[in-house]
Formats: structure tokens, sequence, C-alpha cells
């Protein structure tokens, strides 16, 4: 059984209080995908309210902000951003440039002035590139490492996180890193709480204008709702239940890789360049 | 007589002391939010109202009503009396002895009073209630032995100083009830308050016969939304809650009380009154809540009531049935209350419980609360070639689908409901996938935001078009058509007229144009939906089909309005409280008493929470699909 992470803080008490901790959620607007309508994206509903989670800890909610790098002058849009702070946020920070821009820049210059210790990110967004890049390129702009699809943040002591990393099937994966850090929520990481419309009418919507460059590479993009693609049938001969369970729910193994849990770093971090050359991503 | 200045300086002071309580009083409820009363119509309509509104509801209990009558008509006449007599010295024989039949009748009401209290029922509420009749006997016989010499019955003077002083003590025991307590807060309170709160009532258009349950829009503009602190109410809502006399009729009655889910109307009443004049619940002597013991909860007019007053499953079990607010003497409104609270959880702590926050993010975001696509929601009548009207711009009727339409359970009443129409040749069209939810749930959940947004849109869409009727197979949607909208449409619903689907039904039966068959099977009884009985006053039309089947009803005992839900209505089933028992089970056992073997329903809530009791049990049907079964369809033309 999956762990239930949604309690897996408050069991534990979590307690920053002694931490000057500066926590940044970034937010987008997500596309509901039965009606396509703005709303909370689920992960970045959730970024938020593991952050929400991290700074009431520290004993100061002001030591998250949230930010979402975009067009809020859209009456959608802007609802959508304030579904996030009616989770009980006094101000959504809107980095405000055009919606064909690149946030990529304002959003690393602004995180750059401001070096937060954690950031933290949906794992991808629910409309417009989708491409799960920005806390990549966050990463490599600000030179910071970045954990991808993490369920928990366990604890902070001496400045280093300790961190769940959701994997397939409920599994997790315990991490340690050193602040600061950029990591993406997973959709295995708690739900986000529910969103009140009382104090998201009245939230602030703090906006600062900001330079960005025209995303020409997208721009020249045409968009097409994606077309559903016929799934593979799956043959199974199990003869008992339990056998079918596992066929039902089992990953497909791969066929080639290998564990390696007993050689040296050097060997291992060898194996895996030597993997990188041989799929192409170095030349 | 001796010490002949004592009674006068006694009947003075508790007359002054009353003021002064009352003054307080007055000052408690005016903490609340104002509210624009027609202060002098209502104090004109007062008598009124207490005779007739007031008065027909106790009346259901013969016993109580002929007590009442005896002692509160016999008290408010000897105290008149009183003052004349024995404050102001008015030696008249007449007067005497007219004041001593006023107060032999208030003192026989006392007597049946005493006698009702000997073996309570459960409902009632002891402490301080119980001293009560004691105190009528004591008012009613002091003042009449001490009438005796103006009448002449007695000379003047008789009796020694012990008698006058055994007298003395009466009467200060029977003035301090009556006088102080009606405004220091005893059990007399009810008199003064709910004297009052009929004068004053928030909803006066319930007085007279007529109806009035739509929920009152709230002001998204406002600093907090929804009641968080007792000051929060309109200040004669918390005139309200002081005029109830704890006589329990709502606990009786109250589907989650009996289920065992932590509501009880009556102590929820009187744990506003604690919030309003602050203190702990320590003094209240009824029922608990089901599995909550009394004396832990303390409020305050400023202090938010769902931390430390009240628990907010409390206010999350409430089915919204009405049950309560019917069976009130005092005509108190529990349920607005109630929703008033839970527009404060939801809309300002953002937390509903279970599956509420979900339900709420779906409507917001696909206009229905399971999350469909709102492109697929004609998909149920795929086969039935039905008019939409962005098509024909005008029609007779209106069929109003609403979200039953993608539940395979709903879309069996739906279709047999188009068959009819189809037969009776109706000028009908539906909306298609231009229609919303209705509203009804997120506004029962507290989310009136999401519910005005419901409402405004649909109120625009339906405004595109021609039509004379709405007619709904669903009462949750009717009840918002027809009497929660009108505080949006900015008078689009004077023009229409909004039918449940038995109202219309019957019409065309009654009109001869569906011919039916009579019904063949076995004994049949009626569930009354709460929001097309109680919310809306229709008992009769499903009856009336019923009958044209040639089915003799078999009713169950609790029936008409008095009928008890099944469950499913205030979004109950969403926020899910759990209780010992299941609603929709007790609904069923009344069921069983009957012998019925199929149970007729209106109400498509009601159809999925009785089918959800284990079978074996009665069949449930819609009467539109009851109909259908005994329908003789028209004939196709034989060809020659």
């Amino acid at each position: 059984m999956q762990p239930d992470s949604s309690t897996a803080l408050d069991d534990k008490g979590l307690d920053l209080t002694e931490l000057d901790l500066k926590i940044v959620s970034l937010i987008s607007i997500g596309k509901h995908p039965t009606s396509g309508r703005a709303r909370r994206a689920e992960q970045d509903g959730r970024a938020v309210e593991l952050g929400m989670v991290l700074a009431e800890a520290t004993g100061d909610k002001q030591n998250l902000t949230v930010i979402h790098a975009g067009d809020s002058q859209l009456e959608a849009q802007q609802a959508a951003l304030r579904s996030y702070a009616g989770m009980g946020l006094g101000a959504v920070r809107v980095l405000q440039m055009r919606d064909s821009a690149d946030a990529i820049n304002p959003l690393s210059e602004y995180l750059y002035k401001h070096a937060p210790d954690i950031i933290l990110t949906g794992v991808h967004a629910e409309s417009g590139e989708s491409s799960g890049m920005v806390p990549y390129l966050l990463g490599e702009a600000l030179g910071w490492p970045v954990v991808p699809r993490i369920a928990n943040i366990v604890s902070i002591k001496n400045g280093v996180a300790e961190i769940l990393q959701a994997l397939p099937r409920g599994q997790r994966r315990a991490l340690a890193v050193r602040l600061p850090f950029i990591a993406s929520v997973d959709n295995a990481a708690p739900a986000p709480r529910q969103s009140a419309f009382g104090p998201a009418s009245r939230a602030l919507m703090d906006q600062k204008v900001s330079q960005s460059d025209v995303d020409g590479v997208r721009n020249a993009w045409s968009e097409l709702p994606a077309r559903k693609r016929p799934k593979r049938l799956k043959v199974v001969k199990a003869k008992t239940g339990a056998a079918r369970l596992k066929a039902a729910t089992a990953k497909p193994q791969g066929a080639g890789g290998k564990v390696m849990k007993e050689q040296s770093a050097a060997e291992q971090a060898q194996a895996i360049f030597d993997l990188l050359l041989e799929e192409g991503v170095l030349r | 007589m001796a010490f002949e200045w004592l009674n006068p300086l006694l009947i003075a002071t508790a007359l002054l002391l009353a003021v002064v309580g009352a003054v307080r009083r007055v000052n408690l409820w005016r903490a609340g939010q104002p509210e624009s009363v027609d202060f002098v119509a209502g104090l004109i309509a007062m008598p009124g109202r207490y005779l007739h509104d007031l008065h027909d509801i106790v009346e259901r209990d013969k016993y109580m009503s002929k007590t009442h009558a005896a002692t509160g008509g016999g008290f408010v006449l000897s105290l008149l009396m009183i003052i004349l007599v024995h404050l102001l010295g008015i030696n008249n024989q007449v007067l005497g002895w007219a004041l001593l039949a006023s107060l032999a009748l208030m003192f026989v009401g006392a007597v049946f009073v005493f006698k009702r209290r000997l073996n309570p029922p459960s409902r009632l509420s002891k402490g301080p209630w119980m001293r009560l009749p004691k105190s009528l006997l004591a008012f009613s016989g002091a003042f009449f032995i001490l009438t005796l010499p103006v009448a002449g019955v007695l000379p003047e003077g008789a009796g020694g100083a012990l008698l006058t002083i055994v007298l003395s003590i009466f009467i200060a025991m029977g003035l301090s009830e009556m006088l102080l307590g009606m405004t220091w807060g005893g059990p007399m309170k009810h008199a003064f308050a709910g004297a009052l709160h009929l004068a004053f009532h928030r909803r006066p258009e319930r007085f007279g016969g007529g109806r009035s349950t739509g929920l009152k829009p709230v002001a998204l503009d406002q600093r907090v939304l929804g009641v968080q602190k007792p000051e929060d109410f309109k200040w004669n809502q918390l005139l309200g809650f002081d005029a109830c006399v704890q006589c329990g009729k709502c606990e009786a009655v109250c589907p989650a009380f009996a289920a065992g889910q932590p509501l009880n109307p009556k102590k929820l009443i009187q744990d506003m009154v604690v919030g309003m004049a602050g203190g702990s619940d320590a003094q209240y002597a009824g029922s608990p809540y089901p599995g909550k013991d009394v004396g832990q909860a303390n409020g305050g007019p400023l202090l938010t009531m769902t931390e430390g007053l009240i628990d907010p499953e409390t206010l999350w079990s409430c089915t919204t049935c009405r049950a309560c607010v019917e069976e009130c003497p005092m005509m108190i409104e529990h349920v607005d209350a109630i929703v008033d609270m839970r527009r404060f959880l939801t809309m300002e702590k953002g937390s509903t419980p279970n599956k509420g926050a979900e339900v709420l993010d779906n409507l917001i975001a696909t206009d229905n609360p399971n999350g469909h696509a709102p492109t697929s929601r004609m998909n149920w009548a795929a086969d039935q070639n039905l008019p939409l009207l962005s098509d024909v711009k005008e029609t007779d009727v209106v069929f109003w689908v609403s979200d039953g339409a993608f539940d395979m359970r709903s879309q069996r009443i739906l279709r047999a409901f188009v068959k009819l129409l189809k037969a009776a040749n109706v000028d009908f069209a539906v909306l298609g996938d231009e229609e919303l939810d209705s509203g009804d749930v997120a506004r029962r959940l507290g989310d009136d935001a999401t519910f005005q947004s419901l409402a405004k849109r649909n109120i625009a869409t339906l405004r595109q078009y021609k039509f004379k009727r709405i007619v709904t197979t669903d009462p949750h949607a009717y009840h918002c058509l027809r009497n929660e909208y009108a505080d949006f449409a900015d008078g689009l619903f004077d023009t229409i007229e909004v039918l449940h689907h038995t109202t219309y039904l019957n019409e065309l039966v009654q009109a001869g144009k569906l011919k039916l068959n009579s019904y063949k099977g076995g004994t049949v009884t009626y569930h009354d939906p709460c929001y097309l009985g109680r919310y809306n006053g229709e008992y009769e039309a499903p009856r009336e089909l019923l009958r044209s089947l040639g089915i003799k009803i078999a009713e169950m005992e609790r029936s008409g309005f008095r009928s008890r839900c099944c469950g499913g209505g205030g979004g109950a089933p969403i926020t899910d409280i759990p209780g010992e028992r299941r609603i929709a089970d007790m609904r069923m056992d009344d069921v069983q008493t009957t012998g019925a073997e199929l149970i007729a329903v209106g109400c498509q809530q009601c159809t999925a929470m009785l089918e959800g009791v284990v079978e074996p049990r009665p069949q449930v049907k819609d009467i539109a699909e009851i109909l259908v079964e005994s329908l003789v369809e028209p004939l196709v033309q034989e060809r020659h």
C-alpha cells in the first residue's frame, strides 16, 4: 500500500521554527481535462500546499512566496490565480509578461535576486508547452540541484533537507539534499487544501512588470488538441487471480539496464557517462 | 391585612427589573447585523400571527394547545388586571371577579402543565423548565387568594400576618419567574422574545399560510462571508434564537438526530443563545448532540462559533430537510442559521468535509458536481431526438433536465418523463449543453459564490428564449429555479411558471391528454421529497396522479408535511458525517411498516438514497416511471 504521505508531516510534527527558511512555489494556470477551463493546476497546487506546510512549520506564513510568471489580465486567468490564493495566501506575486513570452528569464532573474532556499514547482504545466523543463532550466540558470517528482519534505536540519521522492506504484526514495534546491512536486504529494472564495477574492495580486523576450520558437508552432493514440491490448494469460493482479499492476520491465550498488562512485559515473554517449545525449 | 405596602412594592420592583432586563436583552439582539423590518406593521400583525400561525402549529398537539391557551391567556389577562388592582389599587368588585376568573383559568392551565411535567418525554428540556409549572401555580394561586378580598369574598384584612408572609413568598416566587425570568433569561423568556420574534420575523411571508423557503443570498463583497460570530447573524435571527421554548419538537423529527449524527436542532438553537449571551452550555438541560457531552461548549458574541461552541460536524449533519422548521411552534429558522455558518466554513475557512471540496471544484470547472465533460450533458438523450432551445428559440415548456442527465438511474426517470411528454403532444424543448447545474448543492454546502455564478449564467441562458413554463423532474432544481433564482433574475421569473413534473403531469392527466390504464401491482406508498413538500407545498399532485391510476396509497405515519427525509438533501451524502444508523434505512423502515411493495417517489435523489438500502426491500420508482408503465400508447394508424 501507498504510505499515507498526507499525514506524514503532521505525524512527525515538522518543526522548523529555528530556521529562517525562504520558500518559493511557482504556479501556472491549469487547464481542466474535460472542460478545458483555466483552473488551479493539480501539481502546482501541491507545490503551494507543500510550501504552505513548510512555511507554517517555520512559524511564519510570510516565508512562502507564491509566484506566477505570465499574463494575469484575463478574467479566467485571474480567477485561476485567485484559486491558489484561496488556500490561504495573502498575496500572489505576478511577474507580468506577455502570454507569448518565455517565463524562464524573468523567473531566474527574480529568483537570483531574492535567493530563496527552496523552490517548488509542478512536474509540468497543464497547458502551453507543458515540457516540464522549467525546473531544469531554472536549475541551470541558478546553478542549483534539481530534485524531480518529490512526494514530501520530511525534515530540514543543518542546511540539508530529507526528501521523499515519488517512484512508480507508491514507492518512495529517501534523498538528502543540501539547500538551496529546486524540486518538482509529484501527484503523490499531499493534495492541496480547499480553496475558499473569501480569501481568494481578497488576496493581493502583486504585479511586477518584468522584462521578457518573445519566445520565438514557440510562437512559430501551432497548437492542436492531442489525438488519442490507440492502445495496445494487453493479452493476459494468467491463470490465477493473483497472477492477473500482478499482470495488471506490474510495470513493464525494461530489457536492458543494470543495477550498480556495490561498485565505486567512479565506476558508477563511468557507466552513466558511457550510456549517455551510447544514447547520443553527449557527443 | 398586614404589610399592605409589600405586594405593590414587589410588583413594581419586578416590573422595573423586568424592564431593565428587557433593555439588556434587546441590546444583545442589537449586536446583530442590520436587517430592515417594518416595525409598525410587524407589531400590529403580531397578535394575529400568534393567534393563527403560531397557534395552528401548537394545535397539532391538542393537549398542549389547550394548556397553553389557558395558561398563557390567563397569565396575560391576569397580569394586566393585577397591575390595575394590586399595583394601582383600583378596588372594583367586578374587576376583582374578572381577575379571579382569569387567575383560575391560568391555574387550571398550570395544573395541566404540571401534569405534563410529571413524566416528561425526552424531547422536553428539564432543568429550570421543571420549575416552571410550580411557579405558574404559585403565581396564580397566591394572587387568587390575594384577590379574594377585592371581589368581596373575604373581608378586607382576612388572614393573619403569617398568611400574608406566606402569600408574599409565593408572590415573589411567581413574579420573579414570570416577570424577571421573562427578560433575564428564564423559561418565560420565550414569551417576551417570542412575541417580538413574531413581529419582526425575517420571513414575514410565512405568516397567513404563505411559504418562504429560499435561502437569502450572501453579499459577496462583505468583510466576512457567512456567519463566523454570533454578531454576524442578522439581529432578528438572534431574536429568533431567544424565542425557543425548548419543546424539542424539532429534535423529535430531525432525521440526523434520529440517525445518531451529532446534531440536535434544539441544542443548536440553545448554543446560538449561549454564543449571543456568552458563557457555557452547562445550564442546558435537554438531549445533547448524539455522542457529545453537554458542558464542553463555550461561546461569546465575539468568538468564532465553530471553534469551541459548535463542532462543524454538527452543521454538516443537517440534510436541510426543514422538518424542524416545519414543526417549530415559534417559527424559528434553523436551516438558515446552519447554512449561514456553513457559508463561513466553506467560503472563509475552506473546510467543507469529505468530498465537499472536490464537488465544489467540479462545479466551478465543469458546471456539474461529478466533473463530467460539459459537452456530454445530452449524451443520455442521444436516441431521444429532443428539440434544443438553441435551435427552436421558442417553446411552451422548457424541460429542465438537471444533473440526473449524468446518472444512469436518473436517466430512466428522464426517459420516462420524455415519453409522457411526447405521448401528450407537449410542445417542449431542452437547453442541452447550455443547461448548468442549478447550484443547489453548492448553495447548501455554503458556497454561495458558486451558486450565484451558476444561477446568473443559467438565467442569462433562459433569458435568450421565449417560453411559458419550466418543468423539471428534480425537486432541488425546482426549488432553486422557483424560489431562489428570483433574487438574481431581475423579474424574469415574474412571467415564467416553474413546475415540478408531478404537478405538470397531473395537469396533463386531469385534462385527459394522457390515457392511462389502471395500476396492476400491489400496495403502493408515496414518499414526499422534502424539496417538493415542505419547501414547495406540493403534497397533492403526486397523490392525485397515483389515485388516477386507481392506486390506493398506503400512507406512512410520517408523510405529507411530516415526511421523513431520505438523507439525500443539503449535500449530506457528500459531507457524509458518520452516525449510528443511515437515514435512508430508517425511512425504509417507515415504508416497511405500511407493507407496501412499491415506493412512489418524485425525486431522483430520494430514488438514489432509497435504492441504496439493501434488499430485500420494496421497489423504488419515480411517479413518471409508474405512469409510463400504465400509459396507453396512441396506436399507429393502420393502413388500408
